[in-house]
């Protein structure tokens, strides 16, 4: 049995978890910009620093150095505990996600991991689910109908995709047997076997999944809490300042953590193809140590667990530039009637397959 | 009731299952915005890069000088007249004896202002000006400036200067005095 490593290692990876999504998210606001000019023949900000790389700086500047406003009639305390808990909840739920297989120094092994629980999944799903309460209560606090309207929507919303989320979830623990996402990212690998990644054995719960993945993060097309043709900008109409940086942060946050979680379920986290092949390349050819061996293999890993994260992430924007938004029954009507029945469909077609031997 | 002849009747089909299912319609707009993203962008980064201006590009005014590097202009007024948004203002002055190398003709403008902000470059002051003083150049526009005031060219920024090796000094007045050394260093070179 592996020992559970020491809890100062414990917080060294957690502290560069906690910085890596701040980084991404804070250069996902310029990669956004970026894309989208780009997806429109344009070329986007360049003027800040070389290729306009210092452009999240200059934002930030400008987002500290608004005015704080706050609107007549409305709740303090909670107007600014709404994007704290926003921003809290984005910056939990990355803490169980496996950024990497084991390292090994001299006998003693680190997990790339924040924290190694056996209810990993779950502990995502609620600290996700948490994060509504922070567009809710940002969104009643204000005093606004409008920010009320948006909140209500994003209630709504994530509730209503949650469930068809959980269902497409479940698809894959009647594979995995765990939740454990460390034990499932392994599953997608096993050295010495034929193992193919769970989006070959659950193409239809991928798709019920990165549908809800864009309604939970509030992204195009189904950006309605914050729709400003609508709702002038939904439940973050009063805010400006860091308040508002916070509430739009926290999205990019999320964005992260559910590309994150999309590749450790459907795309095999750390895992690349031919990874066993390669260490033991290195270790028959090479001379290599099986460890040092094993640790290359890891940080490659790692380093291919990111493409696979920002590809999701450039995918996120990708759609956000091209598609229009969903009109609000059609949005409840593809979540209850269309998303949730697909996704029984797909636990009843995967406990069949699992019934007959295929998966 | 027909109204044209291109009218066209359009029948409300029921979608087909690909239209219904909503993913066909999904890459093909993705591949569409994919094309874009890989094609020639439209913007022009301008301080670094410019535009070529078209060969009858009226920019900023120059008050020409003649070939012995006296000022053309003579006051009279016809470019004032001519100019519809009545941007040009002008005060004429007598030349004195001993000025004959600054000025060509015996009454030259003493106080010639051009406001930039007014000015829609007609170029009809051009058109109007009898000694061919007057000049769009057509590869120069009026610069930004943060003062209302800064956009009101005086002499000092509209003559030419006295050789077109000289180009960098503009903005600069010259005295007489300077004038005639300088003009005597080039005929010198």
């Amino acid at each position: 049995m592996i020992e559970l490593p020491a809890l100062g290692w414990q917080s060294i990876v957690i502290f560069v978890v906690f910085a890596l999504s701040l980084l991404i998210a804070t250069y996902c606001t310029y990669a956004e910009r970026v894309i989208a000019a780009f997806l429109q023949d344009r070329v986007g900000p360049d003027r800040a620093g070389p290729y306009g790389l210092a452009q999240p700086l200059a934002d930030a500047v400008k987002m500290f150095t608004k005015e704080e406003f706050f609107p007549g009639g409305a709740n303090k305390a909670l107007f600014v505990f709404g994007p704290c808990l926003a921003m809290i909840t984005a910056l939990m739920s990355s803490a169980v996600i496996p950024f990497g297989n084991i390292m090994n120094f001299g006998n003693n092994l680190f997990f790339l991991q924040g924290i190694e629980v056996n209810i990993g999944m779950l502990w995502v799903f609620g600290v996700v689910s948490l994060g509504v309460y922070g567009v809710m209560i940002g969104g009643w606090a204000s005093n606004n109908k409008f920010s009320l309207l948006g909140a209500i929507r994003a209630a709504s919303q994530n509730i209503s995709y949650e469930l068809a989320m959980g269902m497409a979830l479940i698809a894959v623990l009647m594979i995995s047997g765990t939740l454990s996402l460390r034990d499932i990212t392994l599953q997608q690998s096993v050295a010495g076997e034929w193992h193919v990644w769970n989006i070959v054995k659950q193409p239809l719960g991928f798709i019920i999944f990165l549908v809800c993945a864009f309604a939970e993060t509030n992204r195009t097309p189904f950006d309605l809490p914050e729709c400003e043709t609508e709702l002038v900008g939904g439940y973050h109409t009063e805010y400006s300042s860091m308040k508002l940086g916070l509430y739009l942060f926290s999205e990019y946050v999320n964005i992260f953590v559910v590309s994150a979680v999309m590749s450790v379920l459907y795309f095999g986290g750390f895992n690349f193809p031919f990874q066993y092949e390669l260490r033991d390349w290195f270790v028959s050819n090479q001379g290599w140590e099986l460890a040092s061996a094993q640790n290359l293999i890891t940080i490659l890993g790692t380093v291919g667990l990111f493409l696979k994260i920002f590809a999701f992430i450039f995918f996120f924007m990708w759609i956000r530039w091209t598609l229009p938004r969903f009109r609000y029954d059609q949005l409840m009507r593809l979540g209850w009637t269309i998303l949730i029945p697909l996704a029984v469909f797909n636990i009843v077609l995967t406990g069949g397959l699992i019934l007959a031997g295929v998966i | 009731m027909q109204l044209t002849n291109r009218a066209k009747k359009l029948e409300k089909k029921p979608m087909t299952l690909a239209e219904r299912a909503y993913l066909p319609a999904i890459f093909q707009g993705l591949s569409i915005t994919m094309r874009h993203f890989f094609m020639k962008k439209a913007t022009v980064r301008y301080p670094e890069e410019v535009r070529p201006f078209s060969n009858t590009f009226r920019g900023l005014h120059v008050l020409k000088r003649d070939e012995q590097g006296r000022e053309r202009c003579t006051a009279c007024g016809l470019c004032a007249v001519a100019c519809p948004a009545e941007a040009i203002t002008m005060v004429a002055g007598e030349r004195k004896k001993g000025e004959e190398g600054l000025y060509r003709e015996e009454k030259y403008a003493i106080s010639y202002e051009i406001n930039m902000l007014r000015c829609i470059f007609c170029g009809l002051c051009e058109e109007a000006c009898p000694k061919a003083a007057v000049y769009l150049q057509p590869d120069k526009m009026a610069p930004p400036r943060y003062e209302r005031d800064e956009f009101i060219y005086g002499k000092d920024r509209l003559v030419e200067p006295v050789s077109p090796d000289e180009r960098s000094v503009r903005g600069i007045q010259l005295t007489a005095d300077q004038a005639t050394t300088l003009r005597g260093k080039l005929q010198q070179a």
